[in-house]
């Protein structure tokens, strides 16, 4: 059964990593295309009209978008293995929230760029987390997938706004540390440093540079 | 037995979109009506992340955000289904859903309680977004087909709070002349049985959106 799939993405995406990641964790075979964001392709403003963003998963030919939407898809489609979301509607719902919450706050704190904020989102989610090795328990999830794309950003974050998010939300740290042991996240996620490196050349570039 | 219960506000569309769903799977329940300016303790417990209605409370495991209580409602209730069964329809589903709450209603509120430059800014995106859902509804009785749907739920707004506020500020964006599918849908829509029966009554909202008004033209 030929199954084509295919990923428009951007390499230092959060919301890219997570569909590599989900697509890893279920095993599966897909090409990857790299956009050039400031010039988009025919194939992404063809197979996403609504909003010309990445990730956008193709299979045989029919577009999914926004990256929650993809993993659970992905989730649903290939349900045979590797779960990414628990079966219990109570705790499938609960991972919903917390995948939304991410969200909300993330594109709230992309307008506002407060250290501040970013730090009490991280206490809020040091606190869903509690104990736990995962946000949903035992086994890596749909929450984990949610955020563990952000990590490639922290240091980024860091370095901007000279603050170490290891001191301030250790739990959060070690969580990310335990997520990239997994091989289908450490080869989903890019180095940090050529995240920051990226981020520094687009300041130079949009003259935020001082 | 099942103990369900939940905490909206009557003129919220938020909180008739889950109250939409528990009744099309006739799903008793216990409603709790909140006062907004003053919110219960009870609430502020069961969603100490956002402190809003609409919350489902189930056996007593709260559940909050509507869409994600839409689906809840889906999955631990048999009847007729919320969401369609086909994972590439489903997507499509929730990729809607989402559009009108992130797209749609931000600037179609925005351009009710606007003025000048807001305004227009406002109704210049929120006629954009409509295109998009004007053009996914093209030769559909509902969203969601031949029955209502998760994404004809998530347009209670559009269908219904929306048309009212229109009217009241003189905003003309959802015309006829712009937008027949969306129109026509918005007709259905509220013929629907089940959907007249969770719409707050019309008079109501009139005079919270002519209160508005007022507050903002007050003297400060």
């Amino acid at each position: 059964m030929g199954e084509e799939l295919i990923l428009l993405n951007f390499w230092p995406s959060m919301f890219g990593a997570r569909v590599r990641i989900a697509l890893k964790e279920k095993g599966l075979n897909y090409e990857e295309k790299e956009e050039d964001l400031p010039n988009k392709s025919p194939l992404l403003l063809e197979m996403n009209p609504v909003h010309k963003k990445i990730p956008v998963l193709i299979h045989n030919g029919k577009p999914i978008c926004e990256s929650l939407i993809i993993v659970q898809y992905i989730d649903e489609m290939w349900n045979d293995k590797a779960p990414l979301l628990p079966s219990d509607p109570c705790a499938k719902a609960q991972a919903r929230f917390w995948a939304d919450y991410i969200d909300q706050k993330k594109s709230k704190e992309e307008a506002e760029e407060g250290k501040k904020e970013l730090i009490e989102i991280f206490k809020v989610l040091e606190g869903a987390l509690e104990e736990k090795p995962y946000f949903g328990g035992e086994a890596f999830g749909y929450v984990d997938i949610a955020l563990i794309g952000f990590y490639m950003w922290f240091h980024t974050y860091e370095t901007c706004g000279n603050f170490s998010i290891e001191a301030e939300c250790p739990k959060i740290i070690a969580w990310a540390k335990r997520c990239l042991e997994r091989e289908t996240v450490s080869k989903s996620i890019h180095d940090p440093n050529k995240v920051y490196d990226l981020a520094m050349s687009f300041r130079k570039k949009f003259g935020l540079e001082s | 037995m099942a103990e369900v219960k939940m905490f909206g506000a009557w003129g919220s569309p938020f909180s008739k979109r889950v109250e939409m769903g528990l009744k099309l799977k006739g799903v008793e329940y216990e409603y709790i009506e909140e006062d907004l300016n003053n919110k219960s303790s009870l609430l502020l417990n069961y969603n100490p992340v956002h402190k809003k209605v609409p919350v489902l409370v189930h056996n007593g495991k709260p559940i909050a955000e509507s869409l994600i209580i839409l689906e809840y409602i889906d999955e631990a209730w048999e009847g007729p289904d919320i969401l369609p069964k086909d994972p590439y329809e489903r997507a499509n589903a929730r990729f809607w859903a989402k559009f009108i709450d992130e797209k749609c209603m931000p600037p179609m509120w925005k351009a009710c309680w606007s003025i000048g430059e807001e305004r227009a800014k406002a109704k210049e995106e929120a006629s954009e977004a409509l295109k998009f859902l004007e053009n996914e509804i093209n030769g559909q009785k509902f969203f969601g087909g031949d029955t209502i749907g998760l994404v004809d739920i998530a347009a209670n707004f559009i269908g219904y709070w929306f048309r009212i506020a229109e009217e009241i500020v003189g905003l003309e964006l959802m015309t006829q002349d712009k937008y027949p599918n969306l129109c026509k849908w918005a007709e259905e829509y509220c013929k629907c049985s089940f959907v007249k029966e969770n719409l707050p009554p019309k008079d109501k909202l009139a005079d919270i959106f002519k209160g508005i008004i007022q507050a903002q033209s007050a003297p400060k």
